[in-house]
């Protein structure tokens, strides 16, 4: 023991004060902890170390790319004819319900004007891939490979074709950071789509689930409502679906029902996400987007 | 001690980075809550074969690519590495005496201290995750660490460290 605590004592005049250290760079951490903890004013920080992370996310989605594309590439012709025919159904019948949502769009744009309601443009689109998913169980965030180059800017909201996946957090140069709905931390602003009731919708930190911790134990809610955004809370644009009722729990004696959903979108197996610009927002100017110019097309027939 | 310094480096910084790479790999839901601390269980190994030149200072720095790496509170990794590394740095004399069993319970108490920094930094925060989460990356850490440090150990001797 005192033959080690000498030579600690030798080892301590060399690299001057462990402990000393060791307090300063704690200290720094809590620093940095509580300013990220506060606002935004580290995300110069985090890009530039972040810009030194994304060689990594590649190499570790390398395997991955690489498996879907030897799939791709030795898929045989019997297959990428019987996916080919299913496609070809899949949008004919996507075409037919189109045909009938734009004849729809259009009768709604009618009576919106004729009530003098401001007419609710088309948000634009835009796909993303996913490069790494929640590697931190604490948290469920998505790295996209769409970054601020790309038009994404913090606080876009992100669906699947199912419904709202989230929205981004960090938006880095070449890919960004995004919160899924079923985080512990996030909540959003929802109606249910049957009677326009409006409440707030909770991640519960597992995938198939959030709550609805503020209905009185009377409103008007049961099992198989569709939840979609409010579009209240100003960060998620309105009428996306977002979960469909799972139970409803009324105890008499309690204040609020205990009532939970499970999200519409596929949160733990997507892949693909698809990133909205509002309407309202200037930098969609700049994206272009098939499914709207789709859209626009069959409007004008 | 140091006649090959470059290649030494390099073999070091390379276990560094493969450790980073994993713990950013996409795993499976039930799979993603016992994947082990591979940065801190790497760091932990160098920092007492070499604890003068990977140290506290190196911990925070690669804590802090942790934390951008896997979207926390910048400065959460950052923290926990360093007081791990304080640990396993102001002890490395006694742990490279231990016994192997010896000094595999102590790794798990040094992940378990990671653990609960994290965890205590989470809970300020507010964010409450279940018991596994805590207990998971701890358990599936210690019985790695032998392995690991096997690993660890061939390619000091190949570098000539």
């Amino acid at each position: 023991m005192a033959a080690s605590k000498s030579k600690q004592r030798l080892r301590s005049s060399n690299s001057p004060a462990l402990g000393l250290r060791l307090l300063l760079l704690a200290g720094l951490s809590i620093v940095l902890l509580v300013i990220d903890r506060r606002d935004n004013h580290l995300d110069t920080v985090r890009n530039a170390i972040g810009a030194t992370v994304y060689p990594l996310r590649v190499i570790v989605d390398a395997p991955v790319s690489l498996w879907r594309w030897t799939l791709d590439t030795t898929a045989s012709r019997n297959q990428l004819q019987l996916e080919n025919s299913r496609l070809n159904a899949e949008r004919l019948l996507t075409k037919a319900r189109l045909q009938r949502y734009s004849a729809l769009e259009a009768e709604n744009t009618r009576l919106r004007a004729m009530l003098e309601a401001r007419v609710h443009v088309r948000d634009k689109v835009r796909v993303a891939e996913i490069m790494s998913a929640s590697s931190n169980p604490f948290r469920h965030v998505l790295i996209v490979d769409k970054g601020t180059r790309d038009g994404v800017y913090k606080g876009q909201t992100l669906v699947d074709a199912n419904g709202v996946v989230g929205q981004i957090i960090i938006a880095g140069i070449l890919s960004s950071q995004s919160i899924l709905i079923s985080d512990p931390d996030h909540a959003l602003p929802v109606e249910v789509n049957r009677n326009g009731l409006r409440t707030i919708a909770v991640g519960t930190g597992d995938y198939e689930q959030l709550d609805l911790p503020f209905l009185p134990n009377n409103a008007d809610i049961r099992q198989g409502d569709l939840l979609v955004t409010s579009g209240l809370g100003g960060a998620f644009p309105a009428g996306y679906p977002v979960a469909v009722i799972d139970s409803v729990t009324r105890i008499p004696q309690e204040p609020f029902a205990i009532v939970t959903a499970k999200p519409a979108a596929a949160l733990n197996q997507i892949r693909e996400v698809m990133l909205i610009w509002s309407s309202t927002d200037a930098a969609a100017d700049a994206i272009a987007d098939e499914s709207a110019v789709a859209g626009e097309e069959s409007i004008d027939e | 001690m140091s006649n090959d310094r470059p290649m030494r480096h390099q073999s070091i910084i390379i276990s560094i980075i493969f450790a980073l790479m994993l713990s950013i790999t996409p795993m499976p839901d039930w799979a993603a809550a016992y994947r082990p601390d591979w940065v801190a269980l790497t760091l932990i190994y160098w920092s007492m074969s070499l604890p003068r030149t990977y140290s506290v200072g190196s911990a925070w720095i690669i804590g802090l690519i942790l934390d951008v790496a896997q979207g926390t509170l910048l400065g959460q990794h950052a923290l926990a590495l360093c007081l791990t590394i304080y640990v396993s740095v102001k002890f490395h004399l006694q742990l490279r005496q231990f016994p192997p069993l010896q000094l595999t319970a102590t790794i798990f108490a040094m992940l378990a201290l990671y653990q609960f920094i994290l965890f205590w930094i989470n809970g300020v925060v507010g964010i409450n995750p279940p018991a596994v989460v805590y207990w998971g990356p701890v358990v599936s850490g210690t019985v790695i660490w032998p392995i690991l440090s096997m690993i660890l150990s061939g390619l000091r001797e190949r570098a000539r460290v």
